[in-house]
């Protein structure tokens, strides 16, 4: 690497050979309700990781502890090798980085579609305005919303949104994506059209966490799975197993609720 | 095209509303100053003041060595009634305008929903009119254009200047409270006229006992907000040579030889006073605000 | 011009409807000086009390809690007093209390004019007000548009200056909008320590010509079209600043 991206000193050189997220018994506490009672959990390059378990039960602040939205408590988060969970942490760096797509969008209501993919790269790599727009079009189109360029936010369904927030998300060449619960909000008819957007991204080898109640969705699209309750991983496997033989109990009756 | 007509308006996803937040004295680490400390402080300070008053004379000697006049606190204590008098005054003037203002600007706001184009238009116009001139220049209207005195079957009734005054405070209250309740009206779901209109229910028994008890609460926040700021115009009418508190402070001034550094002290003492009687009422203003927006 | 004068005379005479400011040069450039002080203070005000307005909010999310006690107390303060008292607390109170300078005469001159103090007191007044306006904006836009900005790499004055002030400006223009349109009726409490703003040179004038109801119609319906120019403005001003999906450009 040719430099430090997260502004720490890297335990050694990151190669692609080791986890490219590697977390390590991470504790959490919201006051006295404990989140995240001591969570680990291993991320390859180009792997797409389904993160699921009941509402509560600490996923999503699971993901934006990898991005630093979330400070933890205890534990080690290392993105490339180097650790999120340290007070010297640029985290501006860090989340040039760490691409993130939320439950509600949360585009820029005052800015076009294009500007929104444009901003960033703009305001905070600083990047060349040609360059950039050539590339939010082409995101754009991506996604499947040429022609929607121009529209704001307010006018878009929320699916084409929620492709616009990926868009704007991927403008900034992130190394990893995090999606949290990208499709709760969304009518049912539109859920789709985000979701074949994520599988097309996966299977370009983008390194994927998701957040989803989306199980279908979950055993197509992961490489592993898995299963939260109560701040704690319960079990993990690549999907064939996590569906066809669930080993814990709190697994199967969370999957006997909800297929 | 069909796609964007699907996108629901989501106004919470994007831009809260505005929420009214407490101004009131900040609940930091200082020990929160609620409206009883206000009092507190207000008594407290006039304890004191009372006390500083009672050992003046005690020194007498020193008085007479130094010839020093009053003091401006023995001066505040010494006009206390006087001044209070007058803040009475301004009390009333503000309860005589707004009632008389909200129920010509009731009749003014019913105007404007009226089945008749010339009665709405008019009112429409008369509301806009004064509503948008400045308060001081409505006083000087009612003030100037306002007889002194009416005949009516031969019988002489006099209108004195603080009567005059009042219909000049009336008269933005009227505009105000017309324009409140045209907003409330709206604000009202179109179904609620339709359900009474299918219960067979007049117009004006609609509007009387349906539309405007709902508008009551709605209007009552604003409505609040609208008196203290008429409370706080009544020291206009000293401009224009009614007797008020003001007047009284500037008579006050000129009793103690006009002296220029009283001039903090006593009109000062005229912000405490409308403070202690205005914030009271903000505060209330905001709790029902928020009561309110909470159930809507 | 001169057709304008002769047709004031005409109606002199043959309705006694008296527009002196029509005919009488005097007349005429006192209440266009009155106009223009009360346009003068108005737009000065105007900047001084957004200023207060934007450094007033900024300071309340200050670390100290001393300045944002400071600047509370400074809100509720002025919103509960009369603007009134408070020209005068400061035209009378402070001043007096406030070091004299020489002017160029050598002569002993308060250090600000009664325009400067209306001009101090109308500012800090509707100041005041649009510190409440601007914080309750910046307060409308939801964490969650900023945790979308610092997702993507914003640091903190950069998620400020281009997702939280674009936003907090749509939100707060309704209200500002009022605030300022106040102000300018708010600048005639100026004529209670004679500054020539339009209600005194009015007052003169009727004072001279014993005119009042003519000139008293003529100086409610200047009031109003100046609000009026006002309202036109700040509501084009808002009509440019909507978003199309949101707020009133959801109608587009």
């Amino acid at each position: 690497m040719a430099k430090p991206l997260i502004g720490t000193p890297a335990v050694a050189p990151w190669t692609p050979d080791q986890p490219i997220i590697s977390i390590v018994d991470v504790r959490k506490a919201f006051g006295a309700f404990e989140v995240l009672k001591g969570v680990s959990l291993d991320v390859r390059k180009g792997e797409a990781i389904c993160i699921i378990g009941p509402s509560g039960s600490g996923k999503s602040t699971l993901i934006r502890c990898i991005n630093a939205l979330v400070d933890v408590n205890s534990g080690s988060i290392l993105v490339e090798n180097q650790e999120v969970n340290d007070p010297r942490l640029d985290k501006l760096k860090l989340r040039r980085k760490v691409g993130m797509v939320f439950q509600q969008y949360n585009l820029f209501p005052h800015k076009t579609a294009l500007q929104n993919v444009m901003m960033a790269p703009i305001n905070v790599l600083k990047q060349d305005k040609k360059e950039v727009e050539e590339r939010a079009r082409a995101l754009l189109a991506k996604v499947r919303l040429t022609g929607k360029e121009n529209s704001y936010p307010g006018e878009l369904s929320g699916g084409q949104q929620q492709r616009v927030a990926i868009a704007r998300s991927l403008a900034m060449r992130p190394d990893i994506m995090l999606f949290d619960e990208v499709t709760a909000a969304l009518d049912p008819e539109t859920v789709k059209e985000v979701l074949v957007t994520i599988r097309e991204l996966a299977e370009e080898g983008m390194t994927c966490l998701l957040v989803t109640h989306e199980m279908k969705f979950a055993r197509d699209v992961a490489d592993h799975i898995y299963f939260t309750d109560k701040g704690v991983i319960v079990e993990h496997a690549p999907p064939e197993e996590f569906f066809a033989n669930p080993k814990d109990e709190r697994t199967r009756t969370f999957l006997g609720q909800i297929l | 095209m069909s796609e964007n007509s699907e996108a629901p308006f989501r106004p919470m996803a994007v831009l809260l509303e505005p929420r009214p937040r407490p101004i009131g004295l900040p609940d930091v680490g200082l020990p929160k100053l609620t409206m009883t400390h206000c009092y507190w402080l207000a008594v407290a300070a006039l304890l004191v003041a009372g006390v500083a008053h009672a050992q003046a004379p005690a020194a007498p000697a020193q008085e007479a060595l130094s010839a020093a006049p009053a003091t401006p606190l023995s001066v505040i204590i010494k006009w206390l009634p006087f001044l209070l008098k007058g803040f009475v005054f301004n009390i009333v003037i503000s309860l005589m305008a707004m009632a008389l203002g909200t129920v010509s600007g009731v009749l003014l706001g019913l105007g404007q929903i009226s089945q008749n184009a010339l009665i709405r238009r008019t009112s429409w116009f008369v509301t806009q009119f004064f509503r948008n001139s400045p308060w001081l220049v409505l006083l000087f209207f009612a003030m100037f254009m306002i007889p002194f005195e009416f005949h009516v079957f031969g019988l002489r009734i006099p209108l004195p200047d603080w009567f005059k005054a009042i219909i000049g405070f009336a008269l933005p209250v009227m505009a105000n409270v017309a324009e409140l309740l045209r907003g409330a009206i709206r604000s009202l779901p179109s179904g609620q006229w339709e359900a009474a209109e299918s219960l067979a229910f007049s117009r004006t028994k609609t509007i009387w006992g349906i539309i405007l008890p709902q508008c009551v609460k709605r209007m009552l926040p604003p409505w609040m907000n609208l008196y203290s700021l008429i409370t706080m115009a009544t020291v206009l009418a000293s401009i224009v040579g009614v007797g008020e508190m003001l007047t009284l402070t500037a008579q006050v001034h000129a009793a103690e030889g006009g002296r220029p550094e009283l001039f903090a002290p006593l009109y000062g003492f005229a912000m405490v006073c409308f403070f202690l009687y205005c914030y009271p009422i903000s505060k209330l203003t905001q709790r029902l605000e928020r009561r309110f927006n909470v159930k809507t | 011009m001169e057709a304008v004068a002769e047709w004031g005379r005409a109606l002199y005479e043959t309705t006694g409807i008296n527009l002196t400011i029509l005919y009488d040069a005097f007349d005429q450039k006192r209440f266009i000086s009155g106009l223009g002080m009360t346009i003068y203070l108005s737009v000065v005000s105007l900047f001084f009390s957004l200023v207060i307005g934007v450094i007033g909010a900024w300071a309340q999310g200050s670390d100290f809690k001393l300045v944002r006690w400071l600047i509370n107390g400074f809100i509720v303060i002025f919103r509960n007093t009369p603007p009134l008292v408070q020209i005068f607390f400061f035209y009378f109170g402070l001043s007096n209390l406030l070091p004299y300078i020489e002017d160029a005469d050598g002569m002993r001159a308060p250090l600000f004019t009664n325009v400067q103090w209306a001009i101090i007191s109308l500012s800090l007044f509707a100041g005041a007000f649009n510190i409440e306006i601007f914080r309750s904006g910046i307060e409308a836009v939801p964490n969650s548009t900023k945790e979308a900005a610092s997702a993507l790499g914003y640091t903190r004055l950069g998620t400020y200056l281009y997702i939280v002030l674009p936003l907090a400006i749509r939100v707060c223009l309704p209200a500002l909008n009022n605030n300022l349109v106040n102000l300018l009726k708010t600048t005639s409490l100026a004529y209670a320590i004679a500054v020539p703003e339009l209600l005194y040179a009015s007052k003169q004038i009727w004072t001279d010509a014993q005119n009042v109801p003519t000139m008293m119609v003529v100086l409610l319906f200047t009031y109003v079209a100046l609000v009026g120019v006002l309202v036109w403005a700040m509501n084009a001003w808002e009509r440019s600043m909507a978003i199309p999906g949101y707020g009133a450009g959801r109608a587009r």
